[in-house]
């Protein structure tokens, strides 16, 4: 019995959209998911990976299809069949990827939208500074460099200087102090970020983290106890958002088991919020080459429990307590009277270069 | 009589007196004929693909165990760092270049190129800007700041070795820049009478497109590099933030270029897929018009995706937005593309012994997947997640490797007997085919699942646990690197040696093989005329109701609706003869 061609391609695309539902559903391609953000970008994946499948599956079968229907049969010299175009198909190839791209990008707009990122107000409420709206261009041209006026005391900046000050980090580290722009978009300077989930916008984050890359480690500061950490520790279930820069080239933050990366940028500082949602200890890696050690810029995300995490911060600020106390009773007299006076100058406004001069 | 016969009888002189043999010398010279010079170009960026090569088996050699145990880390930067610039802008950039000037000029029916001595010194920009950049490896202080160059890393890493990258990279873009002219001109003014855009070969229209969007987006890179220069060198901050300047700003001038480089790597591979699947599969392009236009398409919104590039970086979320959408559109047009291709090949005779035809076949089959996982990559929330990762490294290298190249190769063995008069080896082509299909899936392919498992990209030391599937891409990029041998020396043992391959071995109906193999000087014996659509396959066998395009509707008239234009009318005769009609 012949069976007619619409049959057969009814039969094949239910075959073809089995087989890509399914393993839309079970590639493994994916580490675990420890975010709430997490979740909604593996769903979103899941479903372009079901596309994806179809659509690979559909050329590929069709390639194999022709190259063994349509090989040329030995001592057939003739051409095939003029067919110039279609019209209809054309309009029809067309038409699906257009309408797979729109859900696509639909569904991509939605999951940004859920995991904090897309913001249009955030923009639009960022200060324009009065000054620039005032001066003639060249006036306006001159202030880019400058910091624009903000309220906010910049938490990145003050911690940017510790670090610098910290001799360990200073060796390394050109003692250049990187001016940190904050939103202002009229000069292109927009910090990037990955907000609040839109049922907690407006709300603050349970815990803030200040972290600055540099070559070739992350520094964790806890603003709330003053604690330095060199890994990452979070409570689960909490949203945290952490507050990056880099002192010296660019780095970016990336957990994998978070689905999120944020680049930090010398001169600008970049936000993310999220959740995570499993404890454990994942890797936290430098995803933008940042030298030769790129490779090595390696450090750890702890996700523990709420109390856990209380007794972490603990032991950490009696650490840091010691530390202190040490370093004040031991160094002064190794110390040159800049380094000594430093930490003061710095609370005082007073530049180095203007202390050198005074002290000549 | 078939079409080609007719375009044959129409164009090819009873006897040529001088077919254009060259003595072996000429090819060394500051020679302006087009032909010579896309020999120039073929042959020299084959050399530094080879030598790009093995930097990327130098790369892979690393990459084997998880340790750095096999070059130091700041070597191992600048190997991926010149593997990078050397393919894109020594390799891919240049080859495509390459194939334009010698083709291009006899697809139209021109003499040569309207800039002859442009054209020579676009080449001739090239070889040095290679050499310096190669020599900064053996004066040992090469650059390593990855091909992308981002300050301030760039400004940190050795003066030297970054000075030479943007000299070089200055030097091979205003290379581009000259030649995207000179193809532009050569378009627009040079085409022999009776050829309008409609009837133009289709890699024209892929040329057409390319050229556009180099002399669109290439000046930005050089400003770009330019203000790195003044950073680098002399001081300024433009991009150095200790100065106050916005490393971001580099990140958008660059990718402006950037991101179109890769459209100018692609789309005249997609030409050169347009001409090999029809010929070989003797029939004609499947919907030419839709083909044509969907380039100029790709060619446009290249311009306006380059911030996809930085999702992770410093830009706002509605600006990622836009950008999102204007990357996945580019599907649309790359669809059209792929999918005309399968309905070319839809009902042919497949010539599937010619490793031409196959390679062709073989960058529908692989491109496919970069494409789809660059509709990924589109996707804002995921490349959050796989930026900068082995995902990427694995997108690109399936675009550029499983398309490019292998449109590289497929032009090679189409145009070989044109170039040479000589035929290639059949069967070390289709060893080679096998070799390339094998060692570039089992190379890239494993990518894609390391990349989204965490491994970051630009790392010489990785975490233990994805020792596995690195192993395994690097025997494959053994077997990558095998794979050139049966090409080489295919190629050099059937130019010297090959059986003859005469005018038109394949029957093709394109202008440029209605001359002798190699072309004389000067190309035509006199100006060409159309007696066929460049893609009129079949046309004899033409069945009552077989649905012919609107494209084509001289072709309706029925089979040898011959010598549409006259060498001695002017050019819009065609529209005149069809309303005659």
């Amino acid at each position: 019995m012949k069976i007619p061609s619409s049959i057969w391609t009814l039969l094949i695309g239910i075959l073809l959209t089995l087989v890509s539902l399914w393993y839309g559903q079970n590639h493994d391609l994916l580490p675990k998911a420890a975010s709430d953000e997490a979740s909604l970008v593996d769903g979103l994946f899941n479903t372009m990976m079901t596309v994806s499948v179809g659509i690979f599956l559909v050329v590929e079968g069709v390639l194999i299809y022709t190259i063994i229907k349509y090989r040329r049969r030995a001592g057939d010299d003739k051409d095939g069949l003029p067919v110039h175009g279609n019209v209809p198909l054309e309009i029809l190839w067309t038409a699906i990827p257009a309408i797979i791209v729109i859900g696509i990008s639909v569904y991509s707009f939605d999951v940004y939208n859920e995991m904090g990122g897309f913001n249009p107000h955030a923009v639009h409420e960022a200060p324009m500074t009065p000054q620039a709206m005032k001066m003639p261009g060249a006036a306006i041209a001159a202030t880019l460099t400058d910091t624009p006026a903000s309220t906010k005391p910049n938490l990145n900046q003050e911690k940017s200087d510790e670090a610098m000050q910290d001799p360990a980090t200073a060796a390394v580290r050109n003692a250049d102090q990187i001016p940190q722009k904050q939103n202002a978009p009229g000069v292109g300077s927009v910090a990037p970020t990955i907000g609040p989930t839109p049922d907690k916008e407006g709300k603050p984050p349970a815990l803030t983290v200040n972290v600055t890359g540099l070559q070739y480690a992350w520094i964790f500061t806890y603003p709330e106890t003053s604690v330095t950490s060199g890994e990452l520790h979070v409570p689960v279930g909490r949203e945290v958002q952490i507050n990056m820069t880099a002192n010296d080239v660019i780095h970016a933050f990336w957990v994998p088991e978070f689905r999120l990366k944020q680049d930090a940028i010398p001169g600008r500082q970049s936000e993310i919020r999220f959740t995570p949602s499993k404890e454990g200890t994942y890797a936290l890696i430098c995803a933008e080459l940042c030298g030769p050690y790129h490779g090595a810029m390696r450090s750890q995300v702890v996700v523990e429990k709420p109390e856990t995490f209380a007794a972490w911060m603990k032991e950490q600020q009696v650490a840091s307590n010691e530390t202190l106390n040490q370093a004040i009773a031991v160094n002064p007299a190794e110390l040159s009277p800049a380094d000594f006076l430093a930490p003061h100058t710095h609370n005082m406004g007073i530049q180095p270069e203007i202390l050198h001069q005074i002290h000549n | 009589m078939t079409q080609a016969q007719v375009q044959e009888k129409a164009n090819i002189p009873a006897e040529i007196e001088e077919p254009g043999i060259r003595k072996w010398w000429e090819y060394f010279t500051f020679n302006t004929d087009h032909k010579v010079i896309g020999i120039q170009y073929l042959v020299s960026t084959f050399i530094f693909y080879c030598i790009g090569g093995v930097m990327a088996d130098l790369v892979r050699t690393e990459l084997r165990t998880p340790e750095v145990d096999f070059v130091t880390p700041e070597v191992y930067n600048s190997l991926f760092t010149l593997h990078a610039t050397i393919m894109i802008f020594l390799w891919i950039v240049p080859a495509g270049a390459g194939f334009t000037n010698y083709v291009l000029p006899l697809m139209i029916g021109a003499k040569d190129m309207a800039f002859p001595r442009l054209n020579a010194l676009a080449f001739w920009i090239i070889p040095p800007a290679g050499l310096m950049l190669i020599a900064s490896l053996v004066v040992g202080d090469a650059p390593d700041a990855g091909w992308t160059s981002y300050p301030p890393l760039s400004l940190v890493t050795g003066q030297v070795g970054e000075g030479i990258w943007i000299m070089s990279v200055l030097l091979l873009g205003t290379s581009s820049i000259l030649g995207a002219i000179n193809f532009i001109v050569t378009l627009l003014k040079m085409r022999a009478p009776g050829i309008g855009f409609h009837q133009l070969p289709l890699f024209c229209w892929a040329a057409f497109a390319t050229s556009a969007l180099v002399l669109l987006s290439t000046p930005v890179l050089a400003a770009g590099l330019i203000l790195l220069a003044f950073d680098l060198l002399a001081g300024t901050t433009f991009f150095n933030p200790t100065g106050g300047g916005d490393p971001v700003v580099y990140q958008h001038m660059f990718w402006f270029y950037s991101h179109p480089a890769v459209y100018i790597m692609i789309l005249p591979f997609f030409g050169v897929i347009s001409e090999v699947i029809p010929v070989h599969s003797r029939k004609p392009i499947f919907g030419y018009k839709a083909i044509a236009y969907s380039s100029l398409a790709i060619s446009f919104l290249g311009l306006i995706v380059w911030a996809h590039h930085m999702f992770t970086s410093g830009i706002p979320g509605w600006l990622r937005m836009f950008f999102m959408i204007t990357t996945m559109i580019i599907a649309v047009p790359t669809g059209i593309k792929i999918f005309s291709w399968l309905g070319t090949l839809w009902g042919g005779k497949l010539h599937l012994e010619r490793p031409a035809l196959l390679f062709a076949i073989g960058f529908v089959g692989t491109f496919v997947i970069g494409g789809i996982s660059g509709v990924m990559l589109a996707a804002v929330p995921f490349d959050i997640h796989v930026h900068d990762t082995y995902f990427v490294v694995a997108h690109l290298h399936y675009v550029l490797f499983g398309g490019s190249v292998l449109g590289i190769y497929a032009a090679f063995y189409h145009w070989f007997p044109k170039m040479t008069g000589r035929m290639l080896n059949e069967f070390w082509g289709q060893v080679h085919f096998a070799f390339t299909i094998i060692g570039l899936n089992m190379t890239f392919l494993p990518m894609h699942k390391l990349g989204m498992m965490g491994m970051n990209r630009r790392i010489a030391q990785y975490d233990p646990q994805f020792t596995f599937l690195n192993e395994i891409c690097t025997y494959g990029s053994y077997i990558l690197a095998v794979s050139t041998f049966p090409f080489i020396i295919n190629v050099i043992w059937s130019w010297m040696y090959g059986p003859k391959a005469g005018n038109n071995p394949w029957n093709a109906l394109t202008l440029e093989w209605m001359t002798a193999s190699p072309p004389a000087f000067e190309n035509f014996d006199k100006p060409p005329v159309l007696a066929t659509g460049p893609y009129d396959y079949g046309l004899e066998n033409a069945r009552e109701g077989v649905p012919l395009s609107d494209a084509e509707p001289i072709l309706s008239a029925g089979t040898n609706s011959v010598l549409r234009a006259n060498p001695d009318e002017p050019y819009p005769a065609i529209a005149a003869e069809t309303d005659e009609r």
